[in-house]
């Protein structure tokens, strides 16, 4: 079916080993998924700072610690060559040491504690730290590593001094460098705490807390709630917020002007204690230009580890699509119909050249056809593609005269508590998942679901039939619904093939299970997150499919391998949702650390981050051309991003609770919302994207000023009946389905 | 649990005291000392805010506003920790203080598993989870008003409805009668008032805040049946409104009915004639209707407390739910409620008489229905003999103008399960002491002979003369043959009744087929035979009433004695009392009041129907013909 070559790994030995190997088999110009599941820590940029190289180290001798003492000699070895080779100044990248680590954490997924510790090492081997959720006395050796940076100690009555200080300093410095600066108190607020807290100046730190608590930004609240909880030396280990503040250094953007300023004030101050702090925990990317505005920064700060790098975001994303495959309807399968389709899509290229999918010519943004290997269209698939191009001939065009028509499919009597919709692309069925550990599929379509008869049964069936396809299906079990069991907690996620034959459902329970919708049984049950899996979606064309949880790693996996085939690791927080770009060559999460992060399948790297979401971001949307997303959060806010340049370039203000729910619709018009304030909201999505201007892009900095224009991108608001909207879809025709469940209480 | 909220400092969470703690400690058996038990309390706070911490992402992953137990647990599944168990309920719990000490816990009432394992009210299956299209908007338009409640106020209508609403209502509850007629008209056949449906039942729910005015309950009574009427309208879920408000004309002793001089008796008939309507026409809307009306009416029936025009009412509203609603509900009751209304009937006291009047129209209500189930049970006997007879019974009851009544149309086959709640306070909600009671056919002449013995030659049926058998001349022989098969006596006074031309009480519910509001005094009968009426004088007997029947709620009849009363004389025979003679009184309608109040009480005329020589009655020679 297709060309890839991917092989499970085997044994720990053989992982490792796969990982030594793997540089060769990306030199091959035959695109092939490198085997050992190797994560993200990849080519990590050459200037490293020197502190960062030592970190590493530590990290470094910690993993063999805990191999050591697990008996994992070869893998010890293996690791020490790699270490060695790395202590190299810059000649093998990263990405070995990263690529054998994470083939030993494939390798020995099943030792939670093993794949946590390790997956933090290599995400602190590329740069911002993925720490999985480290429990228990295992990674002990790793947390006094992460937190002995605090040991080093001022006069603790002297913090407050110091903080005020810096208040008055900042705070009577010109308008233009005020805002700049006022990034700081954040991060300098909270490393000043946790080292109070940490050399058990518990009411120092209480002290200390109270009185600047308040000067925070009202976005930091849940972060300043956990802060106040914690008093004891003891509570950090194990925190799992705090081991994020420490691992990752916060990133503040600051003109060069402003950086100056707060240089001078300090030396001049020997303020050595903020100093230090900043030195050793902050990441201050300095710019040359214009100081930024105050609500410049605030559209951009609020997530867990300050703003993206500007190199972060500096990849090339490829975000065309990919070409249509040709279809040719063969005369002498379907008689007469075979002629009207043959017409066809030859009268529909021209049409869906104006929807944006370059099928003539290559865009130049898309990326190699062969990129990543695809699966082969089927016969089945080519006449899905027939029946999509037919219906999209008939589709709406959609514009702010032009709204499309809502559907709202309600469900009833959901006792237990439905988490998650999907529709199919056709609209024809619709799955829930429960919290009652079911996923249940309804038909929308008078066309009843059917299972496959038994093997017994098939056995008779004369096979050469024209119909056989109709013969198989069993008549008696055709219902308009069918419940899938299997899970043993809350199905948080559902989504189902592109071809209508399999669903897939995450749970609570760390699987992920791909259930058929011939014979409604679950076919693997994938085991891998080993913690709640909140989200996953099937890749456009089927066969791969990505899942994130709350062990903060995204998977990339095909149908048939039970173990991943890569791991993103990064987040700081749970991954909460996550979609696959139109071209299959990207995934895109969203995570409780209110961070986007958009992630290269083919080699597992991070290519994008986006900062400014306020709270955490339960829904992601590409737009159909694959150009820009549109993220939704807790906050009610809706964000669009272009990708290829990777800014921000719109906020849509409007929601009143969180946005569990975006879809564009087919033709990228229109933009709709469906939120937990029982809303559907309908944005002027061509208008957003118009109005930002590519002038904005060529600025070195970087910052664009966003337009306040919400009201004018409105184009309706659309009440339930009390019912908060969780999933919609656009239909081929664009007509707009939305989903959500009652609930009387 | 003892968790008491931290007194000192201004902490913003719950905290756990180190006394606590120590308790705690101890009922698992071991000793602490006061500063481990300090550390570990804050320990614990420590770690139960972590918790909750967590436990809020499976709330959102839930797609929930509200945190649950089983969140908080998955919380604590995760992070290693044993699971509470037991407040998993989606009630919210009832946490009370104790007054000794700041001592706060979790009311944790005792549950009798075997109370609850045999219990017989087991709670039926969830209905099934299923997908609905609920909300559409077409091409993005659509009702941009707050979905799924009621619209607030009158303002959001369109200035139109609105006026219209204003002029309706004022031309209905206003004094002039031909611009309420007019309005009446025109809400029972205007297409465009749909909107405004949910005022107009708001209106009508009025009917308790002037219970004191004939009049406009009258006005609203004439509401309700123009809605009813119109074609355009779909009733829905407001009929239990609607049933409501006529259930409380039908049923509530009105402040109206205080005095004898309004004929609230008229009202009673004419809301128990919508009540059919409505339940004929749109009983198919609320499910369980039929059902709940009965339960409501044998509740009132049943209740000996209730003053009599009450038990009028369930009696006529019965009647006009057809004959089998009188067969189910009336007739097991009878011979209970027989013995109270004879005591009534039996007290000759001047204080009982207004008491005594009313007893006499339940009689008479009685009466009339029983007399239709009689002749109903047997038609439908007749018909189901003859097989293929539903034309016949259409034919019957098309003749007999009682749509409602004819066996064709029979109440719709419904479980005789309990009603669903959350019905308006007039509509029985299935309480305790009001259950189905065994419920055994009765064979019609059985039947017969039971009544026969309660109302003696008073009970005329009709068989062969009645209008209702007049165009099917193939039933007559098989009634008389089931007529015949009744004991002897019986069968010969049958046969006397026959003869005689009677009147009956159907005056008191004779259903007017136009139902528009008459005041004359005497409403057209059904049966329009000439009667005998007989003037009969008072007969003073030293009878106790009981005190169940509440006649103190009555005036002496020296307040305001009645300036006329009919009387439907007759005899009592069988085992119960011999030759009793009854009467029922007519109290005269409101249009008579004007006349001076004089004590014609010991004149009154009786509308006597004697039965055929009759032994030992001794009255007869006071009867007076009064042609109708």
């Amino acid at each position: 079916m297709t060309r890839l070559a991917v092989s499970a790994p085997g044994e720990k030995m053989a992982a490792v080993q796969d990982g030594g190997s793997e540089p060769e088999g990306e030199k091959e110009p035959q695109p092939e998924l490198p085997s050992d599941g190797s994560s993200a820590p990849a080519a990590t940029p050459a200037s490293k700072p020197e502190e960062q190289q030592q970190q590493q180290q530590q990290t470094l001798l910690a993993v063999l610690q805990f191999l050591k003492r697990n008996k994992l000699i070869e893998s010890v070895d293996a690791l020490r060559r790699e270490a060695g080779l790395a202590d190299e100044p810059d000649e093998a990248p990263g990405s070995e040491a990263g690529g054998g680590v994470g083939g030993a954490a494939a390798g020995s997924a099943d030792s939670a504690d093993a794949s946590a510790l390790l997956s933090r090492v290599a995400g602190a081997a590329q740069s911002g730290a993925a720490s999985a959720p480290a429990k228990g006395g295992e990674d002990q050796p790793d947390v006094s590593v992460v937190l002995s940076a605090y040991s080093q100690q001022g006069d603790p009555s002297l913090y407050q001094v110091y903080y005020s200080g810096l208040k008055k300093f900042i705070e009577s410095v010109l308008d233009c460098h005020r805002a700049e600066l006022s990034q700081l108190f954040y991060p300098l607020f909270v490393h000043m705490y946790l080292e109070l807290v940490y050399n058990n100046h518990e009411s120092e730190a209480k002290a200390f807390f109270e009185k600047f608590s308040g000067d925070q930004e009202c976005y930091y609240q849940d972060d300043l709630r956990v802060l106040s909880g914690l008093t004891k030396k003891e509570h950090m280990k194990g925190n799992e917020t705090l081991l994020d503040f420490r691992t990752s250094k916060f990133v503040l953007r600051i003109s060069r002007d402003s950086y100056q300023l707060l240089k001078r004030h300090l030396q001049e101050r020997q303020n050595n204690q903020i100093w230090n702090i900043i030195q050793e925990h902050l990441y201050i990317d300095i710019f040359d230009g214009m100081p930024r505005s105050k609500s410049q920064i605030d559209s951009m700060s609020g997530s867990l580890a300050g703003e993206a790098r500007r190199e972060a975001n500096k990849a090339k994303v490829f975000y065309g699509l990919l070409k249509e495959p040709e279809i040719e309807v063969p005369l002498d399968d379907e008689d007469e119909e075979a002629e009207n389709e043959e017409g066809k899509p030859k009268k529909k290229k021209p049409k869906k050249d104006s929807m944006g999918s370059k099928s003539k010519k290559q865009d130049p943004n898309a990326p190699q056809q062969n990129r990543i290997p695809l699966p082969e269209l089927k016969d089945s698939d080519k006449l899905d593609k027939i029946m999509y191009m037919k219906e999209a001939t008939k589709r709406i065009r959609l514009g702010p005269e032009t709204l499309p028509s809502i559907c709202f499919y309600t469900f009833l009597n959901v006792y237990q508590g439905l988490t998650a919709v999907d529709f199919t692309d056709d609209s024809s069925l619709i799955a829930g998942g429960f919290a009652d550990s079911t996923v249940r599929v309804w038909s929308v379509t008078p066309k009843k679901l059917r299972k496959v008869k038994s093997a017994a049964d098939l056995s008779l069936i004369d096979k050469e039939s024209d119909d056989v396809l109709e013969r198989i299906m069993d008549e008696k079990t055709a219902s308009e619904s069918k419940i899938l069991y299997g899970h043993s907690g809350p199905v948080y996620g559902v989504s189902f093939s592109p071809d209508r034959n399999y669903l897939l459902s995450s749970s609570e329970d760390g699987t992920v299970r791909l259930w058929s919708l011939q014979t409604f049984t679950c076919l693997v049950a994938y085991k891998g997150h080993n913690y709640p899996v909140w989200d996953t979606q099937f890749s456009p064309y089927g066969y791969y499919f990505v899942s994130g949880g709350h062990d903060r790693v995204a998977r990339l996996w095909a149908t048939d391998h039970y173990q991943p085939l890569r791991m993103f690791a990064g987040h700081l927080g749970d991954i909460t949702c996550t979609r696959f770009h139109p071209n299959s060559n990207y995934v895109a999460t969203g995570s409780a650390d209110r961070t986007i992060r958009l992630w290269d399948v083919l080699n597992g790297h991070c290519v994008r981050v986006f900062t400014g979401h306020k709270g955490p971001i339960h829904s992601l949307a590409f737009s159909p051309n694959g150009k820009y997303l549109a993220s939704g959060s807790t906050d009610g806010r809706v964000l669009l991003w272009d990708l290829g340049h990777g800014l921000m370039i719109g906020e849509l203000k409007g929601h009143t609770d969180t946005v569990y729910a975006l879809k564009f619709s087919r033709d990228g018009e229109i933009l709709a919302s469906g939120s937990m304030d029982n809303t559907v909201r309908l944005w002027d999505a061509f208008k957003a994207f118009d109005d930002v201007e590519t002038d904005d892009f060529t600025a070195a900095t970087g910052h664009i000023h966003l337009p306040d224009n919400s009201q004018e991108l409105l184009l309706g608001t659309y009440l339930t009946k009390a019912t908060p909207v969780i999933h919609l879809h656009f239909t081929r025709r664009n007509l707009l389905l939305a989903a959500g469940s009652y609930n009387s209480q | 649990a003892q968790t008491s909220r931290g007194s000192r400092e201004e902490r913003r969470f719950a905290e756990v005291p180190r006394e606590s703690i120590k308790l705690m400690a101890e009922s698992a058996g071991v000793e602490l000392g006061d500063d481990v038990a300090a550390m570990l309390a804050e320990d614990v706070c420590y770690r139960l805010r972590e918790a909750t911490q967590n436990s809020s992402q499976f709330m959102r992953h839930a797609k929930r506003r509200k945190l649950t137990v089983e969140d908080f647990n998955r919380a604590l599944r995760w992070s290693n920790t044993e699971t509470i168990c037991g407040y998993g309920a989606q009630d919210a719990l009832p946490f009370r203080p104790l007054k000794e000490g700041e001592l706060f816990f979790v009311e944790d009432r005792e549950v009798n598993l075997v109370e609850l394992a045999l219990a017989t009210n087991i709670p039926k299956g969830c209905a099934e989870t299923m997908v609905r299209v609920h909300v559409s908007y077409l091409d993005g338009k659509g009702n941009l008003e707050p979905q799924g409640t009621v619209p607030s106020a009158v303002q959001s209508l369109s200035d139109d409805l609105l006026k219209y609403y204003q002029q309706i209502t004022r031309a209905i509850l206003g004094e002039d009668p031909h611009l309420m007629k007019v309005a009446l008209l025109d809400l029972q056949s205007n297409s465009k008032i749909a909107a405004l449906l949910p005022y107009f039942v708001y209106v009508i729910s009025g009917v308790k805040s002037v219970s004191h005015d004939l009049d406009q309950l009258n006005r609203l009574l004439h509401m309700v049946k123009s809605l009813v009427q119109n074609p355009y309208l779909y009733l829905g879920s407001y009929v239990r409104s609607l049933v409501s408000s006529v259930m409380y004309c039908i049923l509530e002793p009105l402040a109206a009915s205080i005095n004898p001089l309004n004929d609230h008796w008229t009202l009673r008939d004419y809301a128990a004639l919508l009540l059919s309507h409505i339940f004929w026409t749109h009983g198919d809307l609320v499910s369980g209707l039929y059902h709940q009306i009965l339960l409501s009416l044998q509740k009132v029936l049943s209740d000996p407390v209730r003053p009599l025009c009450s038990h009028y009412g369930a009696v006529v509203g019965l009647h006009a739910l057809g004959w089998k609603a009188v067969e189910r509900v009336l007739y097991p009751h009878l011979p209970a409620y027989w013995a109270n209304l004879q005591a009534v009937l039996d007290d000759y006291s001047v204080s009982n008489a207004q008491v005594k009047a009313d007893g006499h129209k339940v009689y008479g209500a009685i009466l009339v229905a029983v007399e239709r189930l009689l002749k109903m049970k047997a038609v439908s006997l007749s018909a189901s003999a003859e097989g293929g007879a539903a034309a016949l019974q259409g034919s019957v009851g098309g003749m007999m103008g009682f749509r409602e009544s004819s066996p064709g149309l029979s109440p719709p086959p419904e479980p005789l399960s309990e009603p669903p709640l959350g019905i308006a306070s007039h509509l029985q909600a299935g309480g305790a002491g009001c259950q189905w009671e065994e419920w055994t056919p009765v064979s019609l002449p059985d039947m017969y002979c039971e009544l026969y013995s309660f109302f003696g030659d008073s009970l005329a049926v009709r068989f062969s003369t009645g209008p209702a058998l007049g165009g099917a001349p193939s039933a007559t022989p098989i009634q008389s043959s089931d007529t015949r098969k009744e004991p002897g006596s019986g069968a010969a006074n049958l046969e006397s009744t026959r003869k005689m031309p009677q009147l009956t009480a159907n005056m008191n519910i004779s259903p007017r087929q136009d139902g528009s509001p008459r005041t004359e005094p005497a409403p057209p009968s059904l049966a329009t035979a000439p009667g005998r009426l007989g003037g009969a004088p008072k007969r003073k007997k030293g009878g106790q009433s009981r005190d169940i029947f509440p006649k103190a709620r009555f005036p002496p009849p020296q307040v305001g004695p009645p300036a006329f009363s009919f009387l439907i004389g007759g005899r009592q025979m069988g085992r119960r009392c011999q030759g009793r003679r009854f009467q029922t009184s007519f109290t005269p309608t409101p249009s008579l009041t004007s006349l001076p109040p004089r004590a014609y009480a010991h004149k009154l005329p009786v509308i006597g129907r004697v039965s055929k020589p009759v032994r030992r009655w001794t009255c007869s020679h006071y009867s007076l013909y009064l042609p109708l």
